[in-house]
């Protein structure tokens, strides 16, 4: 007789609203390849973890933005958020889709003109410009946003140290029914503090006033709160122009836009609950309609766009390393990508799924880290099959902010890859290994023999 | 092994559906659970439902015994089961 196909012996308990009448749980489905590429293939030769990126993704996500955009204000400029993901190949990919480089500080403004941007089409925004910084920017006729009085001071005094034509933009802040307050950046619209900036611009004579910058916050899934702000933007352009006959070049209404991952708190996932591009475009465009001024003088609509462009190209290769059974019963599943590498695990119910096959009774688990920290928890809680050491899991939309805000922290940060449009595979970023860090370090005389 | 009071009220079918009269709660067992479970009732050792899985299962290089300890461990938890595991 031949023997049964084995499975470890399961018994689930049935909630409201996990199974249907027959008893049976929903299945995950397995993802044993990105973009043709084999799971297996990428681990067996880059190791694992690994961070995987598709460059297709990218590119049909650019354009996705673009033609919601374009299709509704022509005049429509993206500029890819630098720090959201600044890998050089990621960022030329961007730049190969005809992105400008949006950058926050000097290290991102260098990291731009390294991937070969024109100074011209750098943004560069973020609250700490050093004079080096704003001297290097005026001189490539980049756009500069800046943030506050003292950084509008340091300007001017960099503009007169220059002897040239300077125009610059000024960030503001405002309120919208859909977003909590950021008043930290740029000057409040609401409360008149971006008039007396103007003011103040226009007193001082060293700086020409060309464009408007503001970002609103992030992960922002209503559509609402663009037409909100892009409204109070173009009102304010319009009395630019009545009052001090200004015509702006640009307005940047930064980024923001969510992706589609899902929040902790959330209940329905981010898939069914983040609007598409196209509401946002239209969003933005009926606020710009308030603009007064002719078709011709319309500025250019700048867009910071980062997660929403950039998540679902990345995707964490993680093997299964332990199962466990907790002290309170709590099955936990132990993998070898950690919080240091992926910290948007604390914003997300970041997708998990396995890399081959499985069959077996899912059942409630925690997906934890390698990590010797009682925080490492990639997530809390999720319906998951059942899982052997050795097995390869796929991490979802993991492309925004984790490949620059990772730490190193007891370990290596793992190899980045990038799958071309035409299927190939090359790493963009090498493993860490323990040169990488101790290179880096000096041991003082007195501590060697 | 009757004295597994718990155990033996559950009443499970052939599809895995199980259903604890005494909670009212349900559950669905796969076929290595329902087997445990059987054998179990039966009052087995560990050992000998080990065994038995094995021969009628391809469990070959599979931790089978950590598998049905853990097993039983759960049901305990969840108070489906009265008892210890019942070792040789
Ligand atoms: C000024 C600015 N622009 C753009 C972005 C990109 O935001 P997001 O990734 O939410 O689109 C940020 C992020 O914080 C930002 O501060």
């Amino acid at each position: 007789m031949s023997r049964k196909p084995y499975e470890k012996p399961m018994l689930v308990k049935h909630q409201l609203g996990m199974l249907n009448k027959f008893g049976s749980v929903p299945s995950v489905e397995p993802m044993v390849s990105i973009d043709g590429v084999a799971v297996a293939e990428l681990l067996e030769k880059y190791g694992s973890p690994l961070f995987v990126f598709s460059e297709q993704s990218i590119v049909d996500k650019t354009e996705e933005l673009n033609e919601a955009f374009k299709l509704r204000y022509p005049k429509t400029t993206v500029a890819w958020s630098y720090k959201t993901n600044y890998l050089d190949a990621i960022c030329k990919v961007f730049h190969r889709e005809g992105s400008w480089a949006e950058v926050v500080s000097e290290f991102e403004y260098d990291k731009a003109i390294h991937n070969g941007v024109p100074g011209s089409r750098i943004i560069f925004n973020g609250p700490l410009k050093p004079a080096d910084a704003l001297e290097k920017a005026f001189r490539n006729k980049s756009i500069v946003n800046l943030d506050n009085f003292d950084e509008l001071q340091t300007a001017e005094e960099v503009a007169e140290k220059i002897n040239e034509d300077v125009s610059i933009g000024i960030r503001v802040n405002l309120g919208t029914s859909a977003t909590p307050p950021w008043g930290r950046f740029g000057f409040n619209l609401d409360n008149g503090q971006a008039r007396d900036a103007v003011r103040r611009i226009l007193a001082g004579g060293k700086l020409s006033l060309n464009g408007l910058h503001c970002h609103l916050g992030t992960f922002i899934q209503q559509p609402e709160a663009y037409q909100e702000q892009s409204a109070k933007l173009a009102l304010f352009a319009n009395w630019l122009r009545e009052e001090h006959s200004i015509t702006l070049d640009y307005i940047d209404i930064g980024g923001g836009i969510a992706s589609c991952n899902t929040l902790h708190t959330q209940y329905l996932p981010g898939s069914q609950t983040t609007p598409p591009l196209s509401r946002f475009a239209e969003a933005v465009s009926s606020g710009l309609s308030e603009l007064s001024c002719q078709p011709d003088d319309y500025p250019t609509l700048f867009l910071e766009t980062g997660r929403a462009l950039i998540d679902d190209a990345g995707y964490i290769l993680t093997s299964v390393v332990a199962n466990k059974r907790l002290p309170d019963g709590q099955r936990s599943v132990v993998i070898d990508a950690g919080v240091n590498i992926l910290f948007t695990a604390f914003w997300y119910k970041h997708e998990i799924v396995p890399a081959q096959p499985v069959s077996g009774t899912p059942e409630q688990a925690i997906i934890h880290g390698p990590l010797c920290m009682n925080i490492d928890v990639i997530r809390p809680s999720l319906l998951f099959p059942p899982v052997e050491v050795g097995d390869k899991l796929v991490i979802k939309s993991v492309g925004a902010y984790n490949v620059t805000q990772w730490m190193q922290f007891i370990t290596y940060r793992p190899a980045v890859v990038m799958i071309s449009t035409s299927g190939e595979h090359a790493l963009i970023r090498r493993a860490e290994e323990l040169s990488t860090i101790t290179d880096m370090e000096e041991v003082p005389g007195w501590l060697q023999d | 092994m009757t004295g597994n009071v718990r155990l033996q009220e559950l009443a499970v079918n052939e599809s895995g559906f199980v259903f604890d009269p005494h909670t009212g709660l349900t559950y669905t067992a796969n076929e290595t659970a329902r087997y445990v479970i059987e054998q179990m009732k039966a009052g087995s050792a560990v050992e000998n439902i080990v065994e038995g899985i094995k021969a009628e299962f391809e469990a070959d290089g599979r931790d089978v015994y950590r598998h049905v300890l853990e097993f039983i461990h759960n049901l305990q938890e969840q108070g489906l089961s009265s008892l210890e595991a019942p070792v040789e």
